[in-house]
């Protein structure tokens, strides 16, 4: 019998796995070309860590163990399992220096980012590719997380890592040319991946928090990587001060508490004081964008000590000039529940009416709750039906249910 | 270099051999297309290209027991077609796309970018 006191369990050896996976991943596909040789042999290192680290005990660099051994698994399989012109590049790999340089994996993994949100992919291949690859989450996970079929998912996989095999999906940062506009596409699977944590409460919370988690992880990085793109910091500090809210927006029954009547002690100081330090960094910059103005407005609430202390005169500014650089109706719906702080609920009523969004029930909701605060109870009840009619979540409709109960 | 098919989705238009723009506009496209073609040649990425006849012209064939049964019409019915297609070679995708965002903004229309197998003859 083995010390089992002394033994690694299994669930640290997996977790230590899940840290280095899309390190490991990155690396490898560099040197033989293919995601999936890569993500064999880092699963083959893992065959080798169960049976060694237990009594072994975690090698001094896990991360670079996991390279070094996965490579070698892999070149003995290439070896095994192929031609004699497949051996004699084997024979080259064997050559590379078996502990990549820091550097170079910074740059591994930010090609492989860009792969995995290559435009050519559809968003939802771009997201499991890259909550797989560069996350390290199971197919079961993710399929969990997104309340498909496991099956369904792990064909999601396979089809877009056939799409990057066949079609020549490049594994490359986007030139100069084209990196601005990339890089927009990379932030918003992984915002994508956020929100569909923190907005969606359907399925098992505990993994919904899980996906904030792992954005969050992925934010840093997209910063570690690109840390002079203010979009990249903007995006981060938008998530982590959104995220300090995590455990105040439900109550104890898992009801969704709005920001307004949410207890701020339940605030996450350490992500605020975090995320208000990258939008001061990128106010310094002075080169906003969207995300960086989004986190500016949450750091606004997050510096206010209750609800009635908030500078939404401030925030009426951001909105504005999030108008400016995205003149989209939504932004425009934003901007007018600032505007009924400011300027009065009648003015920010007369902002939202002739906004085309009436497929969207938070449109309806806003209205709703204007024409409430200006006692125009029959109007804003029709407007509370046609938001709960459209809205999806469980949750934010039981909310309008018993806004629309409260005119009566 | 890998090769990748440029396919020119055309809408058919509703008489057979379609709805071509006026010739004035037709002409500037052709000789758009033809300078994208150039500098495909240029670069060394051109491999083949051609235009085909409206998709009213096709017959499809299959092959039966006892003889192909032959059939009038495009394969699929649908309101677009290929309407024409260049063969490229490219190092990637992303150099593949850059030649048929040239070509789509030529024609103007949209171009389905597939790749070739390798080695298949």
């Amino acid at each position: 019998m083995a010390a089992d006191d002394e033994s690694l369990p299994v669930a640290q050896i997996e977790r230590v796995f899940r840290e280095a996976y899309g390190r490991a991943v990155a690396v490898l596909v560099r040197s033989f070309g293919s995601i999936d040789v890569a993500e064999e042999a880092v699963q083959d290192a893992f065959a080798t860590a169960l049976q060694r680290w237990p009594s072994a005990g975690l090698p001094p660099s896990p991360a670079g163990w996991i390279v070094t051994t996965a490579r070698n698994r892999a070149i003995d399989r290439m070896r095994r399992e192929s031609s004699r012109e497949d051996r004699h590049a084997a024979a080259t790999l064997l050559n590379e220096s078996d502990e990549p340089q820091e550097n170079a994996v910074s740059d591994d993994r930010l090609r492989l980012i860009f792969t995995c949100c290559h435009p050519a992919l559809a968003t939802a291949a771009q997201v499991a590719l890259t909550l797989r690859l560069l996350g390290g989450l199971t197919t079961v996970e993710i399929a969990r997380a997104f309340l498909v079929p496991e099956a369904t998912m792990a064909q999601r996989l396979v089809r877009a890592k056939g799409k990057i095999r066949d079609a020549g999906i490049p594994y490359r940062v986007p030139d100069e040319t084209q990196l601005a506009q990339r890089v927009q596409s990379v932030l918003a699977v992984v915002y994508l991946i956020f929100n569909e944590g923190y907005s969606a409460s359907s399925g098992d919370r505990l993994i919904r928090d899980d996906l904030c988690d792992e954005a969050i992880r992925l934010g840093r990085l997209l910063f570690e990587l690109m840390p002079s793109d203010p979009e990249v910091a903007g995006l981060l500090a938008l998530m982590l001060l959104i995220d300090s809210r995590r455990a105040a927006r439900l109550d104890a029954e898992g009801h969704m508490v709005l920001l307004s009547g949410q207890d701020r002690s339940l605030w996450n100081r350490k992500r605020i004081a975090e995320g208000q330090t990258l939008v001061r960094r990128c106010l310094m910059r002075n080169k906003p964008g969207p995300y960086q103005i989004q986190a500016a407005i949450n750091a606004v609430h997050s510096d206010a000590a209750t609800a009635s202390a908030v500078d939404w005169n401030q925030i009426l500014q951001l909105y504005e000039r999030l108008l400016e650089i995205e003149p989209t109706a939504i932004v425009a719906l934003n901007r007018a529940v600032a505007v009924a702080e400011v300027r009065g609920v009648a003015e920010a009523l007369a902002c939202v009416s002739q906004l085309d969004l009436g497929g969207y029930y938070m449109f309806h909701a806003t209205r709703a709750d204007f024409l409430r605060r200006l006692g125009r109870h029959a109007e804003a009840a029709a407007a509370y039906r046609e938001a709960i009619a459209l809205c999806e979540n469980g949750e934010e409709r039981l909310f309008l249910q018993q806004r629309l109960g409260a005119l009566s | 270099m890998k090769q990748y098919l440029l396919s020119i989705i055309q809408p058919d238009g509703d008489v057979p051999g379609g709805s071509p723009p006026p010739p004035e506009v037709l002409g500037k496209i052709m000789q758009n297309v033809r300078a994208v073609s150039a500098e495909m040649k240029a670069a060394g990425a051109w491999v083949f290209s051609a235009g085909l006849h409206h998709p009213s012209t096709a017959t499809v064939v299959r092959h039966q027991e006892g003889g192909a049964l032959i059939t009038d019409g495009p394969f699929v019915e649908s309101k677009e077609h290929i309407g024409g297609f260049t063969v490229i070679q490219a190092v990637d995708l992303d150099a593949a796309l850059e030649w048929a965002k040239k070509l789509a903004k030529a024609l103007p229309l949209p171009i389905e970018v597939r790749p070739l197998h390798e080695n298949h003859g």
